[in-house]
């Protein structure tokens, strides 16, 4: 019973950072942006959700997943535009600079929202829970992992079957080969850019359901978000998928055992992960080929 | 077709091309030769907009493509095949080719088949990584990824380099028979005996300048140009 349980809070808690992390498979995984600036974005998508619940009541979170993709992908957009397109290949300017946007969009949410945390209210179909051989799962958890089992099958399909998916692979695989193939990368790193951060936007909403919302919310989120990435392999959605899981897991159990709670088992996690890519340091997964060699 | 004019071309600080010029006229295959180093990747990228211009023009057609963007000049039609038989290694075959291809609008229908009926062996590949091809055969469809993009003039980087002589052969066929349909094509090789059997104009570089241009013809039992080439 003991172990089954912390199997499901670990299992929900890898959703959640995989729901974080997934938009950095595309802008740090694929592209190689290290943007500081996508816990912001999080953080975007969580007040979008807060200012949607007046509006949309029971609904909001429904309403919110949308408009917050949009949302994040927007700021993303416009991050990419003005600056990160111009430095490309330049990955310590690029990430003092996103540091620096991330300080502006934190101070701006201070402005508009105040320096407090905000509540979310759960809605009512997501309060309460359901049983499953004697381990009480909350709807709330429920639906993280349900929307990021979403994501992912969204994320593959369009992928592996959209021409778009198609060319944003070719581009990260190899730029110059793309643009000899006749693709517009410009183009390219552009839609790459809004969906990576449009997920941070969906992430932002999910986390609402598990916690008050604040300007350095995202913050929180953005470091485990980067691991995730960098143990599951740059840009491998499975990778990517089994680190978030395994970590959750670890953490939960970790969090267990050791009754000092959550800044220990997050001491562990950490130490478990550098020695993990002190053996492996491609990840878990790695682009295997005779061109990449 | 092709008519590049004074061409300089730099990494940086360091200076590559000093004022190249070379044409190719429509239908003709050019073969670009010279030693290890002496700037002909560097001319290939240049003309196709990898590498900037720092002076001098390129014309495509009459028309100055010096600053266009690189899929520009893909549409405006130059195709290009970068030297050590690149593909997208994670993409299958049929993909790598379906990029190029639908990068192209106004593709016709036929090229994909043309393409892979040049190259039969890619037929039985389509749904292999292209990562996992041998080195001729990623070769051959770097050759077809070029041309489902319907280039009215080819650019080919060293295509036979460090290729399975079997292999070999089918490309040197393949480029024989694309240039007896009209394609222009600019080929750099460093073998000369491959290049005289396909030439009929050539173009030797040295030390980023152009030293010798001529017809094929003048290139047979030529001292000084096998001392150039250092063969
Ligand atoms: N990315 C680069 N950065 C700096 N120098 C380069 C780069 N690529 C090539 N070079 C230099 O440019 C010169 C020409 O290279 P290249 O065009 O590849 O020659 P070739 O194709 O004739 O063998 C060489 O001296 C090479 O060292
Ligand atoms: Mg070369």
């Amino acid at each position: 019973m003991g172990t089954l349980n912390q199997l499901v809070i670990g299992a929900s808690i890898g959703a959640v950072l995989l729901l974080a992390a997934l938009g950095l498979t595309f802008t740090f995984g694929q592209m190689g942006v290290i943007n500081m600036a996508h816990g912001e974005f999080i953080m975007a998508g969580a007040y979008t959700a807060y200012v949607l619940q007046p509006l949309a009541g029971d609904q909001a979170v429904l309403v919110a997943l949308p408009v917050a993709f949009a949302v994040g992908g927007v700021l993303g957009l416009i991050l990419e535009r003005l600056i990160i397109r111009r430095f490309y290949g330049r990955p310590l300017d690029t990430l003092l600079l996103t540091f620096g946007i991330s300080l502006i969009l934190q101070q701006a949410a201070r402005d508009i929202f105040g320096a407090p945390n905000v509540q979310v209210d759960a809605p009512g179909w997501l309060t309460g829970g359901v049983d499953l051989a004697g381990v009480r799962i909350a709807y709330n958890r429920l639906f993280i992992l349900v929307l990021a089992i979403g994501c992912v099958v969204a994320i593959s399909l369009y992928l592996s079957k959209l021409r778009q998916g198609r060319r944003m692979r070719a581009v990260m695989q190899n730029r110059q080969l793309a643009a000899v193939s006749g693709v517009a990368t410009g183009r390219v790193d552009q839609a790459t850019f809004f969906i990576g951060s449009g997920l941070a936007g969906v992430a932002g909403v999910a986390l609402t359901l598990i916690g008050p919302v604040g300007p350095t919310f995202g913050t929180a989120y953005i470091v485990d978000a980067f691991l995730v990435v960098v143990a599951g392999g740059l840009g491998q959605l499975k990778g990517a998928v089994i680190a978030a899981f395994v970590l959750g897991v670890l953490n939960s159990f970790v969090e267990f055992w050791t009754a000092n709670g959550a800044s220990f088992a997050k001491v562990v996690v950490f130490a478990v992960i550098i020695a993990f890519l002190q053996v492996r340091p491609q990840g878990m997964f790695v682009l295997k080929s005779r061109a990449l060699t | 077709m092709l008519e590049v004019k004074d061409l300089h071309v730099a990494y940086g600080r360091a200076r590559v091309l000093f004022g190249v010029d070379l044409q190719a006229p429509p239908g003709s295959l050019v073969c670009l030769m010279g030693r290890n180093g002496v700037g002909k990747t560097t001319l290939l990228k240049a003309v196709m907009g990898v590498l900037p211009a720092r002076q001098g023009t390129v014309l495509f057609d009459g028309r100055d493509i010096t600053r266009a963007h690189v899929h520009a000049r893909v549409r405006a039609g130059l195709g290009y095949v970068p030297q050590g038989h690149e593909t997208f290694p994670q993409l299958t075959v049929a993909e790598n080719l379906q990029v190029a291809r639908e990068s192209t609008p106004k593709a016709r229908p036929g090229t994909l088949d043309e393409a892979l009926d040049l190259f039969p062996a890619l037929r039985g590949l389509l749904k292999r990584r292209a990562g996992f091809l041998s080195g001729g055969q990623q070769q051959q469809l770097a050759i077809a990824r070029a041309l489902v993009t319907e280039p009215r003039m080819l650019l080919l980087d060293e295509p036979t380099e460090g290729i399975q002589p079997s292999i070999v052969q089918e490309i040197e066929a393949a480029i024989r028979q694309l240039h007896a349909t009209g394609l222009t094509i600019l080929l750099v090789e460093q073998y000369l005996e491959l290049a005289l059997r396909l030439a009929d104009h050539f173009v030797i570089l040295d030390a980023g300048e152009v030293v010798r241009a001529g017809a094929a013809t003048e290139l047979h039992n030529d001292e000084g140009v096998r001392r150039l080439l250092a063969v």
